[in-house]
Protein backbone atom coordinates (compact mmCIF):
# COMPACT_ATOMS: atom_id res chain seq x y z
CA UNK A 1 0.00 0.00 0.00
CA UNK A 2 1.49 3.33 -1.04
CA UNK A 3 1.28 6.28 1.32
CA UNK A 4 0.92 9.89 0.30
CA UNK A 5 1.07 13.01 2.42
CA UNK A 6 -0.16 16.47 1.50
CA UNK A 7 0.72 18.88 0.05
CA UNK A 8 1.50 16.75 -2.98
CA UNK A 9 4.40 17.16 -5.36
CA UNK A 10 4.37 16.05 -9.00
CA UNK A 11 7.33 13.85 -8.03
CA UNK A 12 5.14 11.86 -5.59
CA UNK A 13 2.60 11.04 -8.26
CA UNK A 14 4.63 9.94 -11.24
CA UNK A 15 5.00 6.34 -10.07
CA UNK A 16 1.32 5.91 -9.27
CA UNK A 17 -0.60 3.59 -11.60
CA UNK A 18 -4.31 3.21 -12.20
CA UNK A 19 -5.49 0.48 -9.83
CA UNK A 20 -3.00 1.24 -7.05
CA UNK A 21 -4.43 1.39 -3.57
CA UNK A 22 -3.10 4.42 -1.74
CA UNK A 23 -3.62 6.01 1.65
CA UNK A 24 -3.57 9.77 2.12
CA UNK A 25 -2.58 11.63 5.27
CA UNK A 26 -2.68 15.39 5.79
CA UNK A 27 -4.94 18.36 5.10
CA UNK A 28 -7.23 18.20 2.09
CA UNK A 29 -10.16 20.38 0.96
CA UNK A 30 -13.76 19.42 0.34
CA UNK A 31 -15.84 20.95 -2.44
CA UNK A 32 -18.80 20.04 -4.63
CA UNK A 33 -20.40 21.69 -7.68
CA UNK A 34 -21.67 24.85 -5.97
CA UNK A 35 -18.26 25.65 -4.45
CA UNK A 36 -16.48 24.80 -7.71
CA UNK A 37 -18.73 27.22 -9.54
CA UNK A 38 -17.79 30.03 -7.17
CA UNK A 39 -14.08 29.27 -7.34
CA UNK A 40 -14.08 29.35 -11.11
CA UNK A 41 -16.13 32.55 -11.15
CA UNK A 42 -13.44 34.18 -8.97
CA UNK A 43 -10.74 33.03 -11.37
CA UNK A 44 -12.66 34.42 -14.31
CA UNK A 45 -12.90 37.77 -12.55
CA UNK A 46 -9.17 37.64 -11.90
CA UNK A 47 -9.68 37.51 -8.13
CA UNK A 48 -7.81 35.53 -5.51
CA UNK A 49 -9.15 32.17 -4.33
CA UNK A 50 -10.06 31.65 -0.66
CA UNK A 51 -7.90 28.48 -0.58
CA UNK A 52 -4.37 27.69 -1.73
CA UNK A 53 -4.51 25.02 -4.42
CA UNK A 54 -0.75 24.50 -4.82
CA UNK A 55 -0.20 20.74 -4.40
CA UNK A 56 -3.70 20.43 -2.93
CA UNK A 57 -6.22 17.62 -3.02
CA UNK A 58 -9.94 18.33 -3.36
CA UNK A 59 -12.33 15.71 -2.07
CA UNK A 60 -15.76 15.82 -3.71
CA UNK A 61 -18.02 15.37 -0.71
CA UNK A 62 -20.98 16.92 1.03
CA UNK A 63 -20.92 15.34 4.49
CA UNK A 64 -23.85 14.77 6.83
CA UNK A 65 -23.96 17.09 9.88
CA UNK A 66 -21.51 16.23 12.67
CA UNK A 67 -22.86 14.99 15.98
CA UNK A 68 -21.66 16.84 19.07
CA UNK A 69 -18.02 16.12 19.80
CA UNK A 70 -17.30 14.74 16.34
CA UNK A 71 -15.44 16.54 13.55
CA UNK A 72 -17.74 15.46 10.76
CA UNK A 73 -20.63 13.23 9.83
CA UNK A 74 -20.65 10.47 7.20
CA UNK A 75 -18.49 11.54 4.29
CA UNK A 76 -18.31 9.41 1.16
CA UNK A 77 -17.50 10.68 -2.34
CA UNK A 78 -20.01 12.25 -4.69
CA UNK A 79 -20.10 11.68 -8.46
CA UNK A 80 -17.22 13.57 -10.07
CA UNK A 81 -18.49 14.36 -13.58
CA UNK A 82 -20.49 17.29 -12.21
CA UNK A 83 -17.15 18.99 -11.48
CA UNK A 84 -15.67 18.29 -14.93
CA UNK A 85 -16.39 21.67 -16.46
CA UNK A 86 -14.58 23.45 -13.61
CA UNK A 87 -11.68 21.07 -12.97
CA UNK A 88 -9.21 22.08 -15.72
CA UNK A 89 -9.08 25.66 -14.40
CA UNK A 90 -8.34 24.40 -10.89
CA UNK A 91 -5.62 22.08 -12.15
CA UNK A 92 -4.07 25.16 -13.74
CA UNK A 93 -3.92 26.68 -10.25
CA UNK A 94 -1.72 23.87 -8.95
CA UNK A 95 -4.34 21.36 -7.81
CA UNK A 96 -2.74 17.91 -8.00
CA UNK A 97 -5.24 15.46 -6.60
CA UNK A 98 -8.98 14.87 -6.71
CA UNK A 99 -11.00 12.27 -4.85
CA UNK A 100 -14.47 11.32 -6.02
CA UNK A 101 -16.24 8.51 -7.79
CA UNK A 102 -17.17 7.85 -11.39
CA UNK A 103 -15.92 8.75 -14.83
CA UNK A 104 -14.17 12.01 -15.82
CA UNK A 105 -14.41 13.79 -19.16
CA UNK A 106 -11.67 13.44 -21.76
CA UNK A 107 -10.78 17.09 -21.20
CA UNK A 108 -10.15 16.46 -17.51
CA UNK A 109 -8.15 13.32 -18.22
CA UNK A 110 -5.96 15.17 -20.70
CA UNK A 111 -5.36 17.96 -18.22
CA UNK A 112 -4.44 15.41 -15.52
CA UNK A 113 -1.72 14.06 -17.82
CA UNK A 114 -0.54 17.54 -18.76
CA UNK A 115 -0.17 18.55 -15.11
CA UNK A 116 1.07 15.23 -13.74
CA UNK A 117 -1.93 15.09 -11.41
CA UNK A 118 -4.04 12.12 -10.23
CA UNK A 119 -7.73 11.34 -9.88
CA UNK A 120 -8.55 8.94 -7.07
CA UNK A 121 -11.77 7.12 -6.24
CA UNK A 122 -12.99 6.52 -2.73
CA UNK A 123 -15.64 3.85 -2.25
CA UNK A 124 -19.01 5.35 -3.08
CA UNK A 125 -21.44 4.68 -0.28
CA UNK A 126 -18.76 3.80 2.29
CA UNK A 127 -19.38 7.08 4.06
CA UNK A 128 -19.48 5.78 7.64
CA UNK A 129 -16.18 3.94 7.11
CA UNK A 130 -14.47 6.97 5.54
CA UNK A 131 -15.72 9.19 8.37
CA UNK A 132 -13.32 7.33 10.66
CA UNK A 133 -10.31 8.55 8.66
CA UNK A 134 -11.29 12.21 9.12
CA UNK A 135 -9.78 13.65 12.28
CA UNK A 136 -10.70 17.31 12.03
CA UNK A 137 -12.79 19.59 9.86
CA UNK A 138 -13.10 23.33 9.61
CA UNK A 139 -15.16 25.41 7.21
CA UNK A 140 -12.82 27.73 5.31
CA UNK A 141 -15.14 29.23 2.69
CA UNK A 142 -18.77 29.55 1.62
CA UNK A 143 -20.37 28.65 4.93
CA UNK A 144 -23.73 29.61 3.43
CA UNK A 145 -23.55 26.52 1.22
CA UNK A 146 -24.05 24.25 4.26
CA UNK A 147 -23.02 20.69 3.37
CA UNK A 148 -21.47 22.12 0.21
CA UNK A 149 -19.20 24.63 1.98
CA UNK A 150 -15.44 24.27 1.50
CA UNK A 151 -13.94 22.46 4.44
CA UNK A 152 -10.31 21.91 5.30
CA UNK A 153 -10.15 18.44 6.76
CA UNK A 154 -7.31 16.44 8.26
CA UNK A 155 -7.32 12.84 7.13
CA UNK A 156 -5.24 9.96 8.42
CA UNK A 157 -4.69 6.97 6.14
CA UNK A 158 -7.67 7.78 3.97
CA UNK A 159 -7.98 4.76 1.63
CA UNK A 160 -8.37 5.57 -2.08
CA UNK A 161 -7.69 3.91 -5.42
CA UNK A 162 -5.92 5.53 -8.37
CA UNK A 163 -8.36 5.82 -11.31
CA UNK A 164 -6.68 8.26 -13.70
CA UNK A 165 -2.91 8.40 -13.35
CA UNK A 166 -0.48 10.95 -14.77
CA UNK A 167 0.27 8.64 -17.71
CA UNK A 168 -3.23 8.56 -19.17
CA UNK A 169 -4.37 5.22 -17.75
CA UNK A 170 -7.99 4.84 -16.67
CA UNK A 171 -8.96 2.15 -14.19
CA UNK A 172 -12.59 2.28 -15.33
CA UNK A 173 -11.40 0.94 -18.68
CA UNK A 174 -8.40 -1.17 -17.71
CA UNK A 175 -9.88 -2.81 -14.58
CA UNK A 176 -12.86 -4.13 -16.44
CA UNK A 177 -10.76 -5.25 -19.40
CA UNK A 178 -8.35 -7.16 -17.17
CA UNK A 179 -11.19 -8.82 -15.32
CA UNK A 180 -12.94 -9.92 -18.54
CA UNK A 181 -9.64 -11.17 -19.94
CA UNK A 182 -8.99 -13.17 -16.78
CA UNK A 183 -12.52 -14.56 -16.93
CA UNK A 184 -11.92 -15.78 -20.48
CA UNK A 185 -8.71 -17.52 -19.50
CA UNK A 186 -10.11 -19.18 -16.39
CA UNK B 1 -64.24 4.68 9.50
CA UNK B 2 -61.07 3.95 11.41
CA UNK B 3 -59.39 7.11 12.62
CA UNK B 4 -55.63 7.61 12.51
CA UNK B 5 -54.01 10.62 14.12
CA UNK B 6 -51.80 12.75 11.89
CA UNK B 7 -49.30 12.98 14.76
CA UNK B 8 -48.77 9.23 14.63
CA UNK B 9 -47.93 9.51 10.94
CA UNK B 10 -45.35 12.22 11.67
CA UNK B 11 -43.76 10.11 14.42
CA UNK B 12 -43.60 7.03 12.19
CA UNK B 13 -42.08 8.86 9.23
CA UNK B 14 -39.53 10.57 11.45
CA UNK B 15 -38.39 7.27 12.90
CA UNK B 16 -38.28 5.59 9.50
CA UNK B 17 -36.15 8.21 7.75
CA UNK B 18 -33.55 7.85 10.48
CA UNK B 19 -33.61 4.07 10.66
CA UNK B 20 -33.57 3.69 6.89
CA UNK B 21 -30.37 5.74 6.77
CA UNK B 22 -28.62 3.88 9.60
CA UNK B 23 -29.63 0.28 8.98
CA UNK B 24 -29.10 -1.46 5.67
CA UNK B 25 -31.98 -3.93 5.22
CA UNK B 26 -31.04 -7.52 6.18
CA UNK B 27 -31.87 -8.94 2.75
CA UNK B 28 -29.62 -6.39 1.04
CA UNK B 29 -26.79 -7.10 3.48
CA UNK B 30 -26.96 -10.86 3.02
CA UNK B 31 -27.15 -10.53 -0.77
CA UNK B 32 -23.95 -8.44 -0.77
CA UNK B 33 -22.35 -11.04 1.49
CA UNK B 34 -23.32 -13.85 -0.90
CA UNK B 35 -21.97 -11.85 -3.82
CA UNK B 36 -18.72 -11.33 -1.98
CA UNK B 37 -18.35 -15.06 -1.38
CA UNK B 38 -18.75 -15.67 -5.11
CA UNK B 39 -16.55 -12.79 -6.25
CA UNK B 40 -13.18 -14.15 -7.39
CA UNK B 41 -11.69 -10.85 -8.52
CA UNK B 42 -9.68 -9.57 -5.56
CA UNK B 43 -10.24 -5.82 -5.91
CA UNK B 44 -13.97 -6.47 -6.28
CA UNK B 45 -14.13 -8.73 -3.25
CA UNK B 46 -12.22 -6.16 -1.16
CA UNK B 47 -14.70 -3.46 -2.08
CA UNK B 48 -17.72 -5.59 -1.21
CA UNK B 49 -16.06 -6.32 2.10
CA UNK B 50 -15.64 -2.60 2.79
CA UNK B 51 -19.28 -1.97 1.88
CA UNK B 52 -20.31 -4.57 4.46
CA UNK B 53 -17.95 -3.06 7.04
CA UNK B 54 -19.52 0.30 6.30
CA UNK B 55 -22.99 -1.08 6.95
CA UNK B 56 -21.77 -2.55 10.25
CA UNK B 57 -20.29 0.78 11.37
CA UNK B 58 -23.42 2.68 10.37
CA UNK B 59 -25.56 0.27 12.36
CA UNK B 60 -23.35 0.18 15.47
CA UNK B 61 -22.66 3.91 15.61
CA UNK B 62 -26.11 4.89 14.33
CA UNK B 63 -24.72 7.15 11.63
CA UNK B 64 -25.88 7.42 8.02
CA UNK B 65 -24.40 4.65 5.84
CA UNK B 66 -24.05 7.20 3.04
CA UNK B 67 -23.61 10.96 3.17
CA UNK B 68 -26.26 11.30 0.49
CA UNK B 69 -29.18 10.66 2.77
CA UNK B 70 -31.38 11.22 -0.22
CA UNK B 71 -34.63 12.80 -1.15
CA UNK B 72 -37.35 11.08 0.86
CA UNK B 73 -39.57 9.03 -1.42
CA UNK B 74 -42.72 7.92 0.38
CA UNK B 75 -45.34 5.41 -0.75
CA UNK B 76 -48.66 5.61 1.04
CA UNK B 77 -51.21 2.83 0.72
CA UNK B 78 -54.31 4.05 2.45
CA UNK B 79 -57.20 1.78 3.21
CA UNK B 80 -60.43 3.36 2.02
CA UNK B 81 -61.93 2.91 5.48
CA UNK B 82 -59.27 5.08 7.09
CA UNK B 83 -59.83 8.68 8.02
CA UNK B 84 -56.92 10.90 9.07
CA UNK B 85 -57.70 13.21 11.97
CA UNK B 86 -55.92 16.22 13.48
CA UNK B 87 -54.12 17.28 10.32
CA UNK B 88 -53.55 16.86 6.62
CA UNK B 89 -51.67 13.69 5.73
CA UNK B 90 -49.17 15.36 3.41
CA UNK B 91 -48.22 17.95 6.04
CA UNK B 92 -47.86 15.17 8.60
CA UNK B 93 -45.48 13.24 6.34
CA UNK B 94 -43.39 16.29 5.51
CA UNK B 95 -43.23 17.17 9.20
CA UNK B 96 -41.88 13.66 9.87
CA UNK B 97 -39.23 14.16 7.20
CA UNK B 98 -38.32 17.58 8.63
CA UNK B 99 -37.93 16.28 12.18
CA UNK B 100 -36.19 13.06 11.18
CA UNK B 101 -33.57 14.75 9.00
CA UNK B 102 -32.84 17.28 11.72
CA UNK B 103 -32.74 15.00 14.74
CA UNK B 104 -31.06 12.18 12.89
CA UNK B 105 -28.13 14.31 11.67
CA UNK B 106 -29.08 13.58 8.08
CA UNK B 107 -27.99 15.76 5.18
CA UNK B 108 -30.50 18.23 3.78
CA UNK B 109 -30.22 17.78 0.04
CA UNK B 110 -33.36 19.36 -1.37
CA UNK B 111 -33.55 22.66 -3.29
CA UNK B 112 -36.91 24.42 -3.44
CA UNK B 113 -36.76 25.23 -7.13
CA UNK B 114 -34.89 23.14 -9.72
CA UNK B 115 -33.48 26.16 -11.56
CA UNK B 116 -32.94 28.73 -8.83
CA UNK B 117 -31.66 26.07 -6.44
CA UNK B 118 -31.99 27.38 -2.91
CA UNK B 119 -31.77 24.65 -0.27
CA UNK B 120 -35.02 24.21 1.71
CA UNK B 121 -32.78 23.36 4.70
CA UNK B 122 -35.06 20.65 6.07
CA UNK B 123 -35.06 18.11 3.23
CA UNK B 124 -38.73 18.72 2.46
CA UNK B 125 -40.79 18.25 0.49
CA UNK B 126 -40.72 14.50 0.08
CA UNK B 127 -41.85 12.75 -3.08
CA UNK B 128 -45.11 11.24 -1.94
CA UNK B 129 -47.12 8.66 -3.88
CA UNK B 130 -50.60 7.75 -2.70
CA UNK B 131 -52.81 4.85 -3.51
CA UNK B 132 -56.19 3.95 -2.10
CA UNK B 133 -56.58 0.27 -1.26
CA UNK B 134 -59.32 -1.83 0.36
CA UNK B 135 -59.37 -2.15 4.14
CA UNK B 136 -58.72 0.00 7.21
CA UNK B 137 -54.93 0.02 7.40
CA UNK B 138 -52.41 2.65 6.45
CA UNK B 139 -49.10 1.42 5.04
CA UNK B 140 -46.23 3.88 4.70
CA UNK B 141 -42.95 3.03 3.00
CA UNK B 142 -40.06 5.47 3.23
CA UNK B 143 -37.14 5.22 0.81
CA UNK B 144 -34.37 7.85 0.95
CA UNK B 145 -33.12 8.02 -2.64
CA UNK B 146 -29.58 9.16 -3.42
CA UNK B 147 -29.03 11.02 -6.66
CA UNK B 148 -25.76 9.43 -7.74
CA UNK B 149 -27.89 6.52 -8.83
CA UNK B 150 -31.09 8.46 -9.56
CA UNK B 151 -29.19 10.54 -12.13
CA UNK B 152 -28.25 7.39 -14.05
CA UNK B 153 -31.90 6.39 -14.57
CA UNK B 154 -33.54 6.55 -18.00
CA UNK B 155 -36.90 6.26 -19.72
CA UNK B 156 -37.72 5.52 -23.32
CA UNK B 157 -40.89 5.15 -25.34
CA UNK B 158 -40.07 2.10 -27.45
CA UNK B 159 -41.99 1.06 -30.52
CA UNK B 160 -44.07 -2.08 -29.95
CA UNK B 161 -42.07 -3.75 -32.74
CA UNK B 162 -38.91 -3.41 -30.64
CA UNK B 163 -40.52 -5.81 -28.17
CA UNK B 164 -38.64 -7.92 -25.67
CA UNK B 165 -35.26 -7.43 -27.35
CA UNK B 166 -35.74 -3.68 -27.31
CA UNK B 167 -36.45 -3.74 -23.59
CA UNK B 168 -33.41 -5.90 -22.83
CA UNK B 169 -31.14 -3.70 -24.93
CA UNK B 170 -32.40 -0.56 -23.24
CA UNK B 171 -31.82 -1.96 -19.74
CA UNK B 172 -28.30 -3.15 -20.60
CA UNK B 173 -27.46 0.11 -22.33
CA UNK B 174 -28.60 2.07 -19.27
CA UNK B 175 -26.39 0.03 -16.95
CA UNK B 176 -23.48 0.37 -19.39
CA UNK B 177 -23.85 4.15 -19.62
CA UNK B 178 -24.05 4.42 -15.84
CA UNK B 179 -20.81 2.48 -15.42
CA UNK B 180 -19.10 3.37 -12.13
CA UNK B 181 -21.21 6.47 -11.41
CA UNK B 182 -24.10 5.01 -9.37
CA UNK B 183 -21.81 3.22 -6.88
CA UNK B 184 -22.17 -0.34 -8.12
CA UNK B 185 -23.18 -2.94 -7.09
CA UNK B 186 -26.57 -1.61 -8.09
CA UNK B 187 -30.18 -2.71 -8.01
CA UNK B 188 -32.05 -2.24 -11.27
CA UNK B 189 -35.74 -1.33 -11.15
CA UNK B 190 -37.57 -1.70 -14.46
CA UNK B 191 -41.08 -0.51 -15.25
CA UNK B 192 -42.59 -1.72 -18.50
CA UNK B 193 -45.88 -0.57 -20.02
CA UNK B 194 -48.57 1.86 -18.90
CA UNK B 195 -47.95 5.47 -19.87
CA UNK B 196 -44.76 7.48 -19.53
CA UNK B 197 -45.23 8.33 -15.84
CA UNK B 198 -46.65 4.91 -14.99
CA UNK B 199 -43.50 3.19 -16.28
CA UNK B 200 -41.32 5.49 -14.17
CA UNK B 201 -43.50 4.92 -11.12
CA UNK B 202 -43.36 1.14 -11.54
CA UNK B 203 -39.59 1.21 -11.87
CA UNK B 204 -39.31 3.10 -8.60
CA UNK B 205 -41.93 0.97 -6.86
CA UNK B 206 -40.19 -2.25 -7.87
CA UNK B 207 -37.16 -1.18 -5.82
CA UNK B 208 -39.25 -1.59 -2.66
CA UNK B 209 -39.48 -5.34 -3.22
CA UNK B 210 -37.72 -7.79 -0.96
CA UNK B 211 -34.47 -9.23 -2.33
CA UNK B 212 -35.81 -12.78 -2.23
CA UNK B 213 -38.81 -11.94 -4.37
CA UNK B 214 -39.34 -12.43 -8.08
CA UNK B 215 -42.16 -11.15 -10.24
CA UNK B 216 -45.22 -13.36 -9.74
CA UNK B 217 -45.54 -13.84 -13.48
CA UNK B 218 -43.01 -16.56 -14.45
CA UNK B 219 -42.28 -14.84 -17.77
CA UNK B 220 -41.18 -11.66 -16.00
CA UNK B 221 -39.44 -13.61 -13.23
CA UNK B 222 -37.33 -15.32 -15.90
CA UNK B 223 -36.63 -11.96 -17.50
CA UNK B 224 -35.41 -10.62 -14.13
CA UNK B 225 -33.00 -13.53 -13.81
CA UNK B 226 -31.82 -13.30 -17.41
CA UNK B 227 -31.17 -9.57 -17.20
CA UNK B 228 -29.28 -9.94 -13.91
CA UNK B 229 -27.05 -12.54 -15.53
CA UNK B 230 -26.45 -10.39 -18.61
CA UNK B 231 -25.68 -7.31 -16.51
CA UNK B 232 -23.18 -9.26 -14.46
CA UNK B 233 -21.47 -10.41 -17.63
CA UNK B 234 -20.63 -6.78 -18.45
CA UNK B 235 -17.69 -6.89 -16.04
CA UNK B 236 -18.23 -3.37 -14.63
CA UNK B 237 -17.98 -4.75 -11.10
CA UNK B 238 -18.13 -3.07 -7.68
CA UNK B 239 -17.32 0.64 -8.07
CA UNK B 240 -16.61 0.00 -11.76
CA UNK B 241 -13.12 -1.40 -11.09
CA UNK B 242 -13.99 -4.69 -12.79
CA UNK B 243 -15.62 -7.84 -11.41
CA UNK B 244 -18.66 -10.01 -11.44
CA UNK B 245 -20.91 -8.08 -9.06
CA UNK B 246 -22.29 -5.18 -11.08
CA UNK B 247 -25.88 -5.69 -9.94
CA UNK B 248 -27.43 -7.44 -6.96
CA UNK B 249 -30.96 -7.74 -8.30
CA UNK B 250 -33.19 -6.79 -11.22
CA UNK B 251 -36.83 -6.07 -10.37
CA UNK B 252 -39.45 -5.75 -13.07
CA UNK B 253 -43.01 -4.48 -12.77
CA UNK B 254 -45.34 -4.27 -15.75
CA UNK B 255 -48.75 -2.83 -16.59
CA UNK B 256 -51.16 -2.88 -19.54
CA UNK B 257 -50.31 -0.32 -22.19
CA UNK B 258 -51.65 1.25 -25.40
CA UNK B 259 -51.66 -0.59 -28.76
CA UNK B 260 -49.22 2.00 -30.11
CA UNK B 261 -46.70 2.05 -27.26
CA UNK B 262 -44.08 0.26 -25.19
CA UNK B 263 -42.80 2.58 -22.44
CA UNK B 264 -39.83 1.33 -20.46
CA UNK B 265 -38.21 3.03 -17.48
CA UNK B 266 -35.05 1.99 -15.68
CA UNK B 267 -34.52 3.34 -12.18
CA UNK B 268 -31.02 2.70 -10.91
CA UNK B 269 -30.55 2.14 -7.18
CA UNK B 270 -27.15 1.93 -5.50
CA UNK B 271 -26.09 -0.69 -2.95
CA UNK B 272 -27.39 1.65 -0.23
CA UNK B 273 -30.84 0.27 -1.02
CA UNK B 274 -32.63 1.91 1.87
CA UNK B 275 -36.27 1.50 2.71
CA UNK B 276 -38.47 1.03 5.74
CA UNK B 277 -42.16 0.42 6.08
CA UNK B 278 -44.81 0.52 8.72
CA UNK B 279 -48.45 -0.54 8.82
CA UNK B 280 -50.65 1.62 11.04
S1 LIG C 1 -25.30 6.56 -5.33
FE1 LIG C 1 -26.00 5.69 -3.38
S2 LIG C 1 -24.18 4.91 -2.36
FE2 LIG C 1 -23.53 6.29 -4.00
S3 LIG C 1 -23.26 8.26 -3.01
FE3 LIG C 1 -25.33 8.23 -3.84
S4 LIG C 1 -26.65 7.43 -2.19
FE4 LIG C 1 -24.54 7.00 -1.65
Amino acid sequence: MKKLTTPLKVEDLKDLKAGDNVTITGYIYTARDAAHKRLVELLEEGKELPIDLEGAIIYYVGPTPAREGEPIGSAGPTTSYRMDSYTPQLLDQGLLGMIGKGKRSQEVKDKIVEKGAVYFAAIGGAAALIKKAIKSAEIVAYEDLGAEAIRKIYVEDFPVTVVNDAHGNDLYQSGRKEYLQWLKEN
Amino acid sequence: MRQIDAGLITESVKKMVMEANYFLPEDVYSTIKEAQDKEEWQLASDILDKILQNADIAKNDQVPMCQDTGMAVVFVEMGQEVSIVNGYIEDAINQGIREGYEEGYLRKSVVGDPLNRVNTKDNTPGIIHYSIVPGDKLKITVAPKGFGSENMSRLKMLKPAEGLEGVKDFVLETVELAGPNPCPPIVVGVGIGGTMEKAAFLAKKSLMRSFDSYNENPFYADLEKELLEKINELGIGPQGFGGKTTALRVFIEYYPTHIAGLPVAVNIQCHAARHKEVVL
